[in-house]
C-alpha cells in the first residue's frame, strides 16, 4: 500500500464558544467546529443518556429533538445548533420524579432488553408524533425504522407507541 | 406474594428509559485522554514502516503507541487465555510487526480530546509488505482439517462415532435428500460500541490502581486478563459493568480496546478512553461462515433410516474455534445410520467468535431445512414428518432428557399458528399478487449450568441486598435475580436490591450460553437461604421462642416474615430479627455447582416449535415474515414478561439470519466490505411483523433446584430453517444458501 497522495497538513481548527440550549438549559463551552452535537453531549456536557452507535447516522440510537423535530445527532455539529432547543432523553419527563408517557410505556410493555437504543427510540417516537403522520400500526412500524433494536423489541416498542398514541387520540 | 412467575417489569427499566443507566463509554471522570485506534489495511504480511510525526505535531496528541514503543507484556500464551479462548494462541494486540488479519489493530493515538485522536490517526502512515492471504472458506474446503481440542471442547463436544452403516441405508431409502447448505459470515453488531473507560490512580506505595469500566459479559473475565497480560495484582484492579449494550456472544472475550485503554492508561498514568468504531467492530469475532452438506433418507412411511450431516467452519490461523454444529441431528432423531463429521478451515481472519446460538442456529438452519425436503420427497407433511421421527431419547447419548415437551410445542405452536389449514403443494396459497408460504421447524439448545458465587445481607432498615459479579446484558438478570432473592425469603420486590457487574462482588461466569438464569439464579437462591438459616438461628435465641426445635424444613418465610409452616401464627418480622444480630446486617456467601451427581444419566436441553409465514412478491423477489410463532420447552419461566422479550429478540434474529446478515468478504482484499449499519443489514422495525410466543409448562428438577433453562439462544435456532422452508413453501424455489436475498428468488 503507498501513502496517500494527498498529504494533509497537520494543523488543528481553533476553538469557538458555542452556546447549546438543551433541555432548556443554556451551556457555554468550547468546542472545535468538527465536534458533533452528540459528542458535544456525551464528551463536554455529560449527558451520556444520548447514545452512539453507529456515528455515521445509520442506526439512530443518538436521536434527539431539535425544536422538536428528530434528528441524529451524530450527524450534525454542535456549532451548528446554536439557539436552537435541544431536547435530550434526560430532558423529556416533565419533572425529574415523573416519566414521559412514552417512557412509562416502554417500561410496561418491556420495549427494550439491554436499552442502548432506547432513548434514541423514544426520542424517535417523540418526534414521529410531533410529524403527526401516523395513521397505522404499519405507518409506526415504517416510520420508527430509522432506529436499530439489536435486541429485537420492535413488537413491544410498536405496542408501547400504539398505546401512547391511541390514548393521546382517545 | 411469590413474584417468580409473575410478569414483573424490569427493575433497571426507570434507568434505562430516562438515560441514567450508564455504558462503559459513559463513566465521565477528570482529565479523560481518548485513545483511538488505527487498522489495518492489509490481511497478511509485516508492517515496514510507521510515520507518525504529523501526528504527533498535533496539539494534545500525548503518544501513537505501535508495535514498537509498547510496554514489555506477559509472554507467555497461557497469560493472554481468557475464560471463553479456544484452543491456540490467543491474538495479542501491537504483539509484533505481523498482519494476520484485515483491520487488525495496529496503533493507538492517544490525544487530550476524542477528535483530535481521530484526526491524528487520520495522519498515522502505515507501510507493509503483502503476503498472499486466504480468506475464501469455499475455496480452501481441501485444506480442512480435524479442530484441536481444549478446554472449550468440554461444552462443545466434538461429533460422536458413526452409528450403523450410513451409506448402505441411505441406499436401501425410498426417499433421500442431498442438499449442500451455506451461509455467509454474520457479525454481532450489538447497539452499544466496544469502550473501556479506564481510570488512572494509584496506591499508597504509588503502584497503579485501576477502575475499569469495560463493555464484557463478564466482568471476571476482564480482570483476569488485565492481571495476567500486565502482571497488576487483583486487589489493584477493579472492574466495573453495570450495564452492557448488548453482548449476543460478542462480549464472550476481551475485546482488544481493553487491552488499548489499559496500556495507555498505565503507560500514560492518565485515565483513558478507548472506543472502537461502528467500522472495527467488524474487526474482532464473527459466527464463522459454514459450509454443510445434509443427506437424509427415510422407509416409505416416513420413518428415517439414515442421517449424514457434515461441516467446514472457518476459524482464524491462530486458534481453533469450535462450535457444535452437526450433533444436534443424532441426538433429535432416532435413525439408527448415522454419521456426523466437522471440520475446520484455518484463514487469514480474526478468529471466530460465539454469537447466539452459535453452532445450533448453523446446524439446524440446514438440518431441518434437509428434514423439510425429505418431507416433500416423501410427500407428508413437515410437522407429521418431526412426529413420526419423535424420539424421547439423545440418541447420540442412548439416555433421557431430563424433561422434553417438545411435542407439546408442535401441538400448541401448530394450533396457534392453524398449520392444519395448510395445503401440502407449493405455492398453493395465494394473496392478490403475493405468494403465501407457511413453513415449519425445530429448535434445540442445551440447558447448562456452570458454577458461580453470590453474597446477600438483609440489613438493618430491613432491605436485602444481593450481589454476584455476573451480567446484564439485555437479558433480564437484575429483575429476575431480584425476584428470586425476593421469594427465597419472602419479601417484596421493593426491598430487594440486586447488584451485578462488579469484580467487588463474588465471582461469577461469564453470562452466555443461557446457563446465566439457572447459574447465577441458583447461586441467589442458595445465599439468600443461608441468610435465612442464620435468621432461624436468631429466631432461636428469642425468649420463648416458638422456633426453638423448628428445623429448616419446618419454616416458611412469608410476607417478610419467618413462620411455622404448621402454625403460621407463630411468626416473627424480619426486621425484628436482623435487630437481634448486635446491630449489624445479616450477610452471607456462597456458591453453587450443578448436581451432576443428579445431572449425568440425562441430557438437558430446551426445545422449540418454529411456525412461520411468508409473503412472497414473485415479481420483486422480495419476503415479508408476516407471522410467526414459537412455541418454547425451557422449564420454568421465572418472569414471563422479560422471558418473552427474549424469545421475541431470538425469533427477530432468527428472520434477520434468514433475509439479511452476511458480512461479505472481498477475497482481493481479504476484508469485510459491508462494515457498517448501511450495509451489513439487520432487521429493523418495517422487517418485523406478527410475532406470537407460547411457554409450553415443563418441569425439569434435574437441570437445577430452579427448574430453569435458559432462554438466550432457543429462540433462534428453529426460525431460519422455518423461514427458508415457509419460502419454499411459498414459491417451489429451495434455497439452501442464506440469507434468503431477493436476488436468489428471481
Amino acid at each position: 500500500m503507498s501513502p496517500p497522495l494527498d498529504k494533509r497538513a497537520p494543523s488543528l481548527p481553533p476553538l469557538h464558544t458555542v452556546t447549546l440550549t438543551v433541555n432548556g438549559k443554556e451551556t457555554q463551552l468550547k468546542l472545535s467546529p468538527w465536534t458533533s452535537l452528540l459528542d458535544a453531549l456525551r464528551e463536554y456536557m455529560d449527558l451520556t443518556g444520548t447514545k452512539k452507535g453507529c456515528d455515521h447516522g445509520q442506526c439512530g440510537a443518538c436521536t434527539v429533538l431539535l425544536d422538536g423535530k428528530r434528528i441524529n445527532s451524530c450527524m450534525t455539529l454542535a456549532i451548528m445548533q446554536e439557539g436552537k432547543q435541544i431536547t435530550t432523553i434526560e430532558g423529556l419527563a416533565p419533572t425529574p420524579d415523573e416519566l414521559h408517557p412514552l417512557q412509562q410505556a416502554f417500561i410496561d410493555h418491556d420495549a427494550f432488553q439491554c436499552g442502548y437504543c432506547t432513548p434514541g427510540q423514544i426520542c424517535s417516537a417523540v418526534g414521529m408524533m410531533n410529524e403527526g403522520r401516523v395513521k397505522t400500526t404499519a405507518d409506526i412500524r415504517e416510520l420508527m425504522s430509522g432506529n436499530i433494536c439489536r435486541c429485537g423489541a420492535y413488537t413491544n416498542i410498536v405496542d408501547a407507541i400504539e398505546e401512547v398514541i391511541n390514548k393521546q387520540t382517545a | 406474594m411469590t413474584a417468580i412467575g409473575k410478569p414483573i417489569s424490569r427493575v433497571d427499566g426507570n434507568e434505562k428509559v430516562t438515560g441514567k443507566a450508564k455504558y462503559a463509554a459513559e463513566f465521565n471522570v477528570p482529565d479523560l485522554t481518548y485513545g483511538y485506534v488505527v487498522s489495518s489495511a492489509i490481511a497478511k504480511g509485516k508492517i515496514t514502516n510507521i510515520d507518525a510525526s504529523d501526528a504527533l505535531s498535533l496539539d494534545g496528541v500525548l503518544k501513537v503507541f505501535t508495535y514498537k514503543n509498547r510496554p514489555k507484556l506477559a509472554w507467555f500464551d497461557i497469560s493472554y487465555k481468557d475464560q471463553d479462548a479456544p484452543p491456540g494462541s490467543p491474538f495479542r494486540p501491537l504483539q509484533d510487526e505481523t498482519i494476520k488479519y484485515s483491520g487488525q489493530p495496529i496503533a493507538l493515538v492517544v490525544a487530550e480530546t476524542f477528535e483530535v485522536a481521530r484526526y491524528a490517526a487520520s495522519l498515522v502512515r502505515i507501510e507493509y509488505k503483502e503476503d498472499t492471504h486466504e480468506t475464501d472458506l469455499e475455496a480452501n474446503l481441501h485444506r480442512a482439517r480435524e479442530p484441536k481440542s481444549g478446554i472449550a471442547s468440554l461444552l462443545k463436544p466434538p461429533p460422536p462415532k458413526p452409528r450403523g452403516d450410513f451409506e448402505t441405508a441411505y441406499q436401501d431409502a425410498s426417499a433421500k435428500t442431498n442438499g449442500r447448505y451455506v451461509h455467509a459470515a454474520e457479525h454481532h453488531n450489538p447497539m452499544e460500541l466496544f469502550a473501556s473507560t479506564v481510570v488512572y490512580e494509584t496506591d499508597s506505595k504509588k503502584k497503579p490502581k485501576l477502575t475499569i469500566y469495560d463493555k464484557t459479559q463478564g466482568v471476571t473475565n476482564s480482570i483476569l486478563y488485565v492481571s495476567q497480560v500486565f502482571n497488576i495484582p487483583f486487589k489493584n484492579l477493579r472492574v466495573v459493568s453495570p450495564y452492557m449494550g448488548g453482548g449476543f456472544g460478542a462480549g464472550l472475550r476481551p475485546q482488544y480496546q481493553l487491552f488499548m485503554a489499559t496500556m495507555a492508561a498505565l503507560e500514560l498514568k492518565r485515565s483513558v478512553r478507548v472506543t472502537l468504531t461502528r467500522q472495527q467492530m467488524f474487526t474482532f469475532g464473527h459466527r464463522p461462515a459454514t459450509v454443510q452438506n445434509v443427506a437424509l433418507g427415510a422407509l416409505p412411511d416416513g420413518t428415517m433410516n439414515a442421517l449424514y450431516h457434515d461441516a467446514y467452519g472457518e476459524t482464524s490461523q491462530f486458534e481453533d474455534y469450535t462450535e457444535v454444529v452437526v450433533n444436534w441431528g443424532g441426538m433429535l432423531y432416532p435413525p439408527e445410520n448415522v454419521t456426523m463429521d466437522y471440520k475446520l478451515v484455518p484463514l487469514d481472519v480474526y478468529s471466530p467468535l460465539d454469537m447466539r446460538a452459535p453452532g445450533g442456529v448453523t446446524g439446524m438452519a440446514a438440518l431441518e431445512v434437509a428434514m423439510d425436503e425429505l418431507a416433500y420427497e416423501l410427500g407428508m407433511d413437515p410437522l407429521e414428518l418431526r412426529l413420526k421421527n419423535y424420539s424421547d431419547l439423545d440418541n447420540n447419548e442412548k439416555r433421557p432428557y431430563s424433561s422434553k415437551e417438545l411435542r407439546e410445542c408442535f401441538r400448541q405452536g401448530a394450533e396457534r399458528f392453524g398449520w392444519s389449514k395448510r395445503s401440502f403443494e407449493p405455492r398453493s396459497m395465494k394473496k392478490d399478487h403475493n405468494l403465501i408460504g407457511w413453513g415449519m421447524a425445530t429448535g434445540i439448545w442445551d440447558s447448562n449450568m456452570l458454577g458461580a458465587r453470590a453474597e446477600a445481607a438483609l440489613l438493618v432498615n430491613g432491605k436485602l441486598w444481593v450481589s454476584s459479579a455476573t451480567a446484564e446484558i439485555g437479558t433480564g438478570t437484575y429483575t429476575i435475580m431480584t425476584q428470586i432473592a425476593a421469594d427465597t425469603l419472602g419479601m417484596p420486590i421493593e426491598d430487594v436490591l440486586f447488584k451485578l457487574g462488579d469484580t467487588d462482588f463474588p465471582i461469577a461466569p461469564i453470562s452466555g450460553g443461557s446457563w446465566t438464569a439457572a447459574t447465577v439464579g441458583s447461586a441467589v437462591q442458595a445465599v439468600c437461604e443461608e441468610v435465612g438459616k442464620s435468621l432461624l438461628k436468631l429466631a432461636k435465641k428469642m425468649p420463648g421462642s416458638p422456633f426453638k426445635s423448628a428445623k429448616w424444613e419446618d419454616i416458611e418465610f412469608v410476607d417478610k416474615h419467618l413462620r411455622l409452616k404448621k402454625d403460621p401464627s407463630a411468626a416473627v418480622s424480619l426486621m425484628t430479627l436482623v435487630n437481634l444480630n448486635g446491630g449489624k446486617a445479616v450477610r452471607e456467601t456462597s456458591g453453587v455447582f450443578a448436581d451432576v451427581m443428579k445431572q449425568k444419566n440425562f441430557t438437558r436441553s430446551a426445545h422449540a416449535a418454529a411456525f412461520v409465514e411468508v409473503m412472497v412478491d414473485e415479481e420483486l423477489g422480495t419476503v415479508k415474515v408476516t407471522r410467526a410463532v414459537s412455541a418454547i420447552a425451557g422449564g420454568r419461566i421465572l418472569n414471563p414478561k422479560t422471558a418473552r422479550s427474549q424469545i421475541l429478540g431470538g425469533m427477530v434474529w432468527g428472520i434477520s439470519k434468514a433475509l439479511h446478515e452476511e458480512s461479505a468478504l472481498d477475497h482481493t482484499f481479504g476484508r469485510f466490505m459491508n462494515h457498517s449499519l448501511a450495509e451489513y443489514h439487520v432487521s429493523v422495525n418495517a422487517d418485523i411483523h406478527d410475532l406470537d410466543v407460547i411457554f409450553v409448562e415443563e418441569h425439569d428438577d434435574v437441570v437445577n433446584k430452579l427448574g430453569v433453562k435458559g432462554l438466550g439462544e432457543i429462540g433462534i435456532v428453529g426460525m431460519p430453517a422455518a423461514v427458508a422452508n415457509a419460502i419454499f413453501h411459498a414459491t417451489g424455489k429451495r434455497v439452501r444458501d442464506l440469507p434468503i436475498t431477493l436476488d436468489k428468488l428471481l
